[in-house]
C-alpha cells in the first residue's frame, strides 16, 4: 500500500512539475554543458565549478534566482529551483574535481608581482593558503583567468554585488593592472 | 605563506628594511582602510577569526531551536513568524502588520496578522541592503544602502509589490557600514546613520554620523558625529533623549574595545570614533594628538565586539513593573574574538537620571557553550499588547517574548 502511494505521488509530481521530477544529478549535465566536465570550464567567462564551496554555491544560486546577481542565462536557469534544489546542486557541485592550473609558458615576473599583491592584500586570509576558500568564500585556485578578471572588475565597479561587503571592502585599493596580474596568477597556482 | 623577497626595483628597498629591522616574517603593509588593519600576522589564533557567515536560506519553522533559547522565569519565548531569510530591523503599523527589513537579501517582508493568523508576505524585492524600516501614518519608510524611500498606503498594497518612491539619496555608496537603521523620532523626523566606511578609518564629513530628515525627505541635518556604526537607536519615553548603540572597531584586542551605548543630550555631539574608543581608549593609529576627554563617553559598555544592534525602551505593561522604561538591546554577537561574546538580548537598567545602572544578559542561548551560533538577534520591538518581538537573521525568523502563563499566543 505504502509503495502504491509512493508511486502515485511520483507520477503526480511528474505530471505537475516535469522539470523538477528529475533528480539534481540528472539535471547536472545541463550545467556542465557550459561549466565543463570534471569541474573545468572550457567556455570563455564561464567559471569552473570544481571543488567549489557548497555554501558559496548555495548563496550564488540563491542570488541568481532572486536577481540579486544578474548573469545570462543563470537567472532563468535558477528561476524554478526550490531552496532544497539550491542545496542539492551546491552539494553535488562541491564534489566535482578541482580545476587544473592554466597551461603554457608562465610569465614569472607577473607571477611574482601577483604574489606580492596577494601578500599585501592578505587574499589568503579568507581564501586560505591554497585558495580553496571556506564557507561563503569561494574556491578560486585555478579558476579561469578571464572569469577571475570579470569577477574582480565586477566587484571593483560594483556591477557585481557580493552577498556581503567583504570583496567590496578589499578590492577598493586594487587597480585594474593589478586585477590582471592577480587573475593571471590565481589561474595558475599549483 | 612564507615571505618571498620581491625582485627587481623592490629589492633594494627590501634589503634596507631587513638591515634595520627584523621583519623577515612580516608582510607588506596593508592598503589604507583595509578591514584587516590591526590583525596580527603569523598569529594562529587571529587567523581563525573572520565574520561568521549566516545561512543564506531561512530555517524551516520546525528546525528553529527555540527550546535552546532561554528567557528568565515567567517569560515565554515563541515563534512569531519564520521563512524570512536574513530578517533584520522591524516596525509595525496600526493593523498589527510587522514589516521586516533584510541586509544580505533584497527584500522587505510583511507579517500580517488577521484574527490571530499570521502570514509572511514578500512586500518588496529588488532592493539593495534594505536593512532599515520605519512606519508612520500609513506610510512605510525603507532605508537601503544609499537611499531612503517610502511606500504610501502600504497596508493596501501588501501583495501588490508596491514600488518604493525615493525621498532622499544624498548618501555615500560605501558597502562597509553602509546599511542603515531607520526610526522616526518624537519630532516626527526620520533618523538614520551613515557609518564609517571601514573598520577603522579616517573619512570625509559625509560619514560617521547620525542624520535626520523630514518625512518628505527635505531638511536633512547632521546631528551627531564620531559614530563608527550604529544599527539601533530609540528615544527615552521619559526625556525624549536619543540613545544609540555603536559597534567598536575590530582587531584592537580580544577584550577591547567594548561596543557602546550612547546618549544624545544635545545636537552636534562627537562620540569620538575613530580617535577614541569606548570613552577611554585612544586609538593606536588615529588617537595621536587627540584626547578622549574631548569626546562624549558612552553611558554603558556593551561588551567586546558584541555587535550591539537594535534597541528599544520597553513601553508596554505586560512585563513586570521593573522592566518599564528599561532598554532591551539585541546583541548580534562577536566574530572578532576567540571566545564569542553576545548573541543575546541584553537588559540595560537605567537610573532615574537616565544614566545606566546595569547591563545583563536577558534572553540567551543564541550563542551556545560550544562557541557556535544557533541564532543571532538583530532587533527588538514593542508590540501593542506589551510583548516584545525579536528578529533573528540567522534563522530568518521573528520570536515573541511575553510574560505570564496566559500570555502565549497559542494559549489564547
Amino acid at each position: 500500500m505504502r509503495k502504491l502511494v509512493a508511486v502515485a505521488l511520483a507520477f503526480a509530481s511528474f505530471a505537475v512539475l516535469p522539470a523538477t521530477a528529475q533528480t539534481v544529478k540528472e539535471r547536472l549535465p545541463t550545467c556542465l554543458a557550459c561549466h565543463g566536465e570534471n569541474g573545468q570550464s572550457q567556455t570563455p567567462n564561464v567559471p569552473s565549478l570544481g571543488a567549489q564551496q557548497a555554501f558559496y554555491v548555495t548563496v550564488q544560486l540563491l542570488m541568481f534566482r532572486e536577481n540579486m546577481r544578474v548573469a545570462t542565462p543563470m537567472n532563468d536557469m535558477t528561476r524554478s529551483l526550490t531552496d532544497d534544489d539550491l542545496k542539492s546542486f551546491a552539494a553535488i557541485i562541491s564534489t566535482l574535481p578541482a580545476p587544473q592550473p592554466a597551461t603554457g609558458p608562465v610569465d614569472e615576473a607577473r607571477m611574482q608581482r601577483a604574489r606580492a599583491l596577494v601578500e599585501q592584500n592578505r587574499c589568503n586570509f579568507c581564501h586560505k593558503q591554497d585558495f580553496a576558500g571556506q564557507d561563503n568564500v569561494p574556491h578560486i585556485a585555478d579558476q579561469r583567468e578571464d572569469y577571475l578578471v570579470k569577477a574582480l572588475r565586477g566587484y571593483k565597479d560594483n556591477s557585481r554585488h557580493g552577498y556581503d561587503a567583504s570583496m567590496a571592502d578589499v578590492i577598493a585599493p586594487i587597480t585594474d593592472p593589478q586585477i590582471l596580474d592577480l587573475a593571471y596568477y590565481i589561474a595558475r597556482v599549483k | 605563506m612564507e615571505y618571498r623577497v620581491p625582485r627587481g626595483p623592490l629589492l633594494a628597498a627590501t634589503f634596507a628594511l631587513l638591515a634595520t629591522t627584523v621583519l623577515a616574517q612580516d608582510k607588506p603593509a596593508l592598503p589604507p582602510g583595509s578591514p584587516l588593519i590591526g590583525r596580527p600576522d603569523n598569529n594562529p589564533a587571529a587567523e581563525k577569526l573572520a565574520p561568521v557567515p549566516a545561512p543564506p536560506l531561512a530555517a524551516a519553522a520546525d528546525k528553529i531551536p527555540l527550546d535552546k533559547f532561554k528567557a528568565p522565569k515567567g517569560f515565554n519565548l515563541e515563534l512569531y513568524a519564520s521563512g524570512m531569510p536574513n530578517a533584520r530591523s522591524m516596525t509595525i503599523d496600526e493593523k498589527g502588520t510587522v514589516f521586516v527589513g533584510s541586509r544580505l537579501q533584497d527584500k522587505v517582508y510583511a507579517i500580517t496578522n488577521k484574527n490571530g493568523k499570521r502570514q509572511v508576505h514578500v512586500l518588496v524585492s529588488g532592493l539593495y541592503r534594505p536593512n532599515g524600516v520605519a512606519y508612520k501614518d500609513g506610510t512605510l519608510y525603507i532605508a537601503e544602502l544609499s537611499q531612503i524611500s517610502k511606500i504610501e498606503h502600504v497596508e493596501d498594497q501588501i501583495d501588490k509589490s508596491p514600488k518604493p518612491v525615493v525621498i532622499y539619496s544624498d548618501l555615500p555608496k560605501d558597502e562597509a557600514h553602509g546599511w542603515k537603521y531607520l526610526a522616526i523620532g518624537p519630532d516626527n523626523k526620520l533618523y538614520f546613520e551613515v557609518g564609517q566606511p571601514g573598520n577603522n578609518v579616517l573619512h570625509d564629513d559625509a560619514h560617521g554620523q547620525l542624520r535626520r530628515l523630514n518625512l518628505d525627505g527635505s531638511g536633512a541635518e547632521k546631528i551627531a558625529f564620531g559614530i563608527r556604526n550604529t544599527v539601533g537607536f530609540d528615544w527615552s519615553p521619559k526625556t525624549h533623549e536619543l540613545y544609540f548603540t555603536d559597534n567598536g572597531r575590530d582587531w584592537l584586542s580580544e577584550d577591547l574595545p567594548n561596543d557602546k551605548l550612547n546618549r544624545i543630550t544635545k545636537l552636534g555631539l562627537d562620540f569620538g570614533e575613530p580617535y577614541c574608543h569606548q570613552g577611554n581608549i585612544p586609538d593606536v593609529e588615529f588617537g595621536w594628538g587627540h584626547d578622549c576627554k574631548d569626546y562624549v563617553p558612552p553611558v554603558a559598555l556593551m561588551g567586546p565586539h558584541a555587535a550591539a544592534l537594535g534597541m528599544k525602551f520597553y513601553t508596554g505593561t505586560m512585563f513586570p513593573a521593573e522592566y518599564r522604561g528599561q532598554i532591551f538591546v539585541a546583541r548580534h554577537g562577536s566574530w572578532n574574538r576567540t571566545k564569542k561574546f553576545g548573541g543575546d538580548i541584553a537588559l540595560v537598567k537605567l537610573n532615574s537620571d537616565g544614566s545606566v545602572k546595569s547591563v545583563e544578559p536577558f534572553v540567551t542561548g543564541f550563542l551556545q557553550p560550544d562557541n557556535n551560533y544557533i541564532g543571532r538577534p538583530v532587533d527588538v520591538m514593542n508590540m501593542p499588547d506589551g510583548s516584545l518581538l525579536i528578529s533573528d537573521d540567522w534563522n530568518g525568523a521573528v520570536y515573541r517574548l511575553s510574560y505570564g502563563p496566559n500570555a502565549k499566543l497559542a494559549g489564547r
